[in-house]
Formats: structure tokens, sequence, C-alpha cells
């Protein structure tokens, strides 16, 4: 069974959205999207200041087995980026929604940060791809 | 749902992520792929490849029929249980498949083929043993296959099926093998390390594979097996050679005997030719020299010698970095650079002679 932390918003791609206090909202990969990758090698994430757009993608995570895209979860600015993952990649998979975050962002609009899979929708769809 | 090898509901119960493979569900890795090739290097571990083509070819004219079917030369085999590791090739020298034979006495040789390729394996040998009066070839699909790799090998099995195997399969020359009861034992591998393939009665896998565990040896996954072999430097049937591809095209001309040159083996035309007049392409290896990681299919540009592609590419858990072999133009030399696209963008990698990794070491 996935871990599907009931605080926070996903995306149809397997990212994680975690909504800040100071308007920022924190970005990762979900426990069901490390666990069908197995072990991460390398992670590619956008720099400070880069502007993205919601639903294109703005990093690479590769584990052993494949290579694939992050997506932005919405429009905005990139805050800042998890720096320790260019050496510990693994702790994406030991902690995805903990130490293995992996951007912070700040939303060009909060509505889009709202209109966000919640828990239990995500929860249905990782169910709907297990079918 | 897929073949499943004696071993199957061990896997379940030790937690692996079961995948197809050639039509096999087979074990992917019980936890983590990286962790299951450290052990490997460092200790040991136990593989499940009882998909494997197990084949045993008896009569009196066996020696003859291999020394037409294989590219390299069964005449090598001297010794009651050496084997010898060849190609068997299309009349055009594309490899039909990789195997390991085994020579057990004058009227039985034992092969061991690709699981993936096995129907038109047995096509292939089939019709080819037609030529050949009293052969009676047998798919051994009454044994299970355990292959126990790593420097410590040997001792926890030992330790696992009994001291009585220490004196028959201590002896044991790197590949050869010996029959111990029902037990098959060679000291053949796919990961560049210490230890045994270990063919026995399917009946008897699931206990032999408990008391292995119990005696300290870890189930290892299909994704291991991979980059260990990808790192000892050791062709994949499918990925580094198909029938498009000459032995000699994919790093294989060590396993070709042409020599003496009146056998006369299938294939033999074609490979004259391109010994003659020299191959178009090389498998080699590469190392990627930032970060990322080389995949299957990439394209390589190699400047001033042309195009070439991956044929397999993976990081590699010993170096921590990535690695692959590459099939380029011949005239491509070792310590060249070339650059990869590496999904979309320019990547550069070095090209070095494999194996990449020797004993646990760094050979580049």
């Amino acid at each position: 069974m996935s871990n599907i932390p009931k605080d926070l918003k996903y995306t149809k791609s397997h990212e994680w959205v975690k909504p800040n206090a100071d308007g920022s909202v924190t970005v990762g990969i979900t426990h069901h999207a490390q666990d069908l990758m197995g072990d991460m090698v390398f992670v590619d994430l956008p720099t400070a200041g880069t502007k993205v757009t919601g639903g294109k993608e703005c990093g690479v995570v590769e584990s052993v087995k494949a290579a694939s895209d992050v997506y932005a979860p919405v429009s905005g600015e990139i805050v800042e980026a998890n720096a320790a993952l260019s050496d510990s990649p693994e702790t994406v998979n030991k902690d995805p929604y903990g130490s293995g975050w992996m951007f912070r962002l700040k939303p060009a609009n909060k509505a889009e940060v709202d209109a966000l899979l919640d828990a239990k929708a995500y929860e249905a769809l990782v169910a709907s791809e297990k079918h | 749902m897929g073949f499943k090898t004696p071993l199957y509901d061990a896997h379940v119960k030790m937690g692996a992520k079961i995948v197809d493979f050639g039509g096999w569900d087979m074990p992917l890795h019980y936890g983590s792929q990286i962790e299951e090739h450290h052990k490997v290097r460092r200790d040991c571990g136990m593989f499940d490849v009882s998909h494997m083509n197990v084949v045993d070819v008896k009569g009196g004219g066996v020696r003859d029929f291999f020394r037409l079917l294989l590219a390299n030369n069964v005449d090598k085999l001297k010794t009651k249980g050496k084997a010898l590791y060849s190609c068997m090739l299309t009349a055009k020298g594309g490899v039909i498949d990789d195997l390991i034979v085994y020579y057990m006495d004058d009227q039985w040789f034992r092969v061991v083929m690709n699981a993936a390729t096995r129907d038109k394996d047995m096509a292939w040998v089939n019709a080819a043993a037609k030529e050949f009066g009293g052969l009676t070839l047998t798919q051994r699909g009454d044994v299970a296959m355990i292959a126990v790799q790593g420097p410590n090998a040997k001792e926890k099995v030992y330790q696992a099926l009994g001291e009585a195997l220490r004196a028959p399969a201590g002896a044991l020359k790197p590949f050869h093998a010996v029959t111990v009861g029902e037990l098959f034992i060679a000291t053949t591998g796919y990961t560049g390390e210490d230890g045994f393939e270990i063919i026995l009665p399917a009946k008897a896998a699931p206990f032999t594979w408990q008391m292995l565990n119990e005696a300290g040896v870890p189930p290892i996954g299909l994704g291991a097996r991979d980059t260990l072999r990808l790192e000892a430097g050791m062709n994949l049937y499918g990925s580094d050679m198909d029938e498009t591809t000459t032995p000699l095209e994919s790093g294989l001309a060590w396993t070709v005997a042409l020599e003496p040159a009146d056998r006369k083996f299938i294939g033999r035309e074609v490979l004259d030719r391109q010994k003659a007049q020299g191959v178009p392409r090389q498998l080699v290896g590469l190392v990627l020299e930032g970060k990322g990681v080389l995949r299957n299919h990439q394209k390589v540009t190699c400047d001033g010698a042309g195009e070439g592609e991956i044929t397999s590419g993976s990081f590699s858990p010993t170096l921590e970095q990535s690695i692959a072999f590459a099939r380029v133009p011949a005239s491509v030399k070792i310590g060249d650079r070339c650059t990869v696209d590496l999904r979309g963008k320019p990547a550069t990698a070095r090209v070095v002679k494999y194996p990449f990794v020797r004993n646990g070491k760094s050979c580049i």
C-alpha cells in the first residue's frame, strides 16, 4: 500500500505539493513514484530563479532502471532546489515526503494549487493505475 | 501471468518485486537493487536462474553436432566437465543465441541457453540435429538453476549444502562442472565474481534456496544481475548482440574459432569474409564523464568516425558513475571521447576497454 499523506496536494504525474506559511510550496515525488522507479542514482533539479509552467517538465530523476521527468505542479518561480539530493539521490527513496523534497516554488496563482488533487483523489489515481 | 520457476513462491515470500522477464515472472529486486549489487561484490548472493533453458544433448555424434552448430570449437573441450562459451549463428553470421556448453562425456554435452530465446533456439537446434542420426535433445524442464556468486559464495555453499561438496566442487578450475549426486555444480557465472552455478532437481530447489539463505546468502534479483554483468563486461543477448550482428561486431571475436580452417560451422563464410576485410562496427565500453545515466539506444557521435548506439547502459553501483557498451564504427579507438545524446542534452563519454570492474576493483 502506498503512503499518501492526507495533508498534501498531488499531481497526476505523481508529484506532491505542500503549501508553506510564506506562500511558497514545497514539491517532491510521491512514495508510489519512487517505489515504481527503484533506486535513485541521479537527480537534476531546476535552479532558483527559474520560471516554470504548470504541467511542464522542470527536472529529471534517474533510477538504475529508468529516467523520468519531474513536472512543475503549478506555474511560478523556483525559490530553492534541494542541493543535498545531488550527492544523496537515494534520500528520495528513503524519505520522499521529508528530506527527499526536490524544490520550493512561489506559485503565480494560488488557485492552481487549490485545484490540485487531494489525497483521496490521488489514492484513487494510484489504485486505477495498478489495474 | 507468465511462467513460474520452482522458486516463485519463495521470491514472493521474501518480498520480491516480480516483473515479466521474457514471459517469466521473475524477481527484479527484493527491496534495493543497488544494495543487492554490493552484496554480491563484497560478500555473496544467490540468483534464481531457473528460467534459463537447460538442454542435454546425447548420442554418438554429439561432438560433430557442436562442431557444426557453434562458432567456437568444442574440440577445445578435452577434459570431462570443461565448459565453453559460444554463439550459435545464422548462415549470415548473425547471433541466434549465446550459450555455455559443458562436456560431460563423449556421449553427453549439456547446454545452457537464454530463456527469452527458448522457442527459436529449440527450433534451430532440432533442425540442425536432424543431420546427425541418433542424437537426442532433452529440454530439462525438471531442473532448477541457482547461481551463488561473490567472494564468499563458495564457503557459504559448502556450509549450506554440506562439506561433502568441498572436495569435488572446490577442486574445480574456472569454467568447469562436476556432478555430485543429483547436483550439477559449475564454476561459471554472470557477475565477474567467484562462485557456482548449481543445476538441481526442481523439487529440491525451494529447500536448497532456504538452506543457502539460512547460511547467510541473500537473494539477488535480475536487476542487480544486469548491473553486475555490465560491470564485468559480459554481453547480454538481445541488447549487445542479436541476429543482425555477428560475434566479431559484438566484442566476441575471442569466442570465434576460425582455426582449423577446415571446420565447417554455420555462419563461417561471413566471419571469414569479415576477418579478411575487417568489421565495419565494434563494441566498446563507455564511461560517462559527467552526471547522468547512459541508456540503451542512445545515439553516440564519434568525431570524424561517424555514429553509433548504446547497446547496454546503466549506472554502475561499484564505480558510482554511468557505464555502457556501445556499438560504434571500427575506427574509434580506446581513449577517444564521444558525444552521447542524453535525452536531448549532449554529454561527453570516454571510450574504454572493458571489463569495467574485476574482483570488486575498478579497471578503468
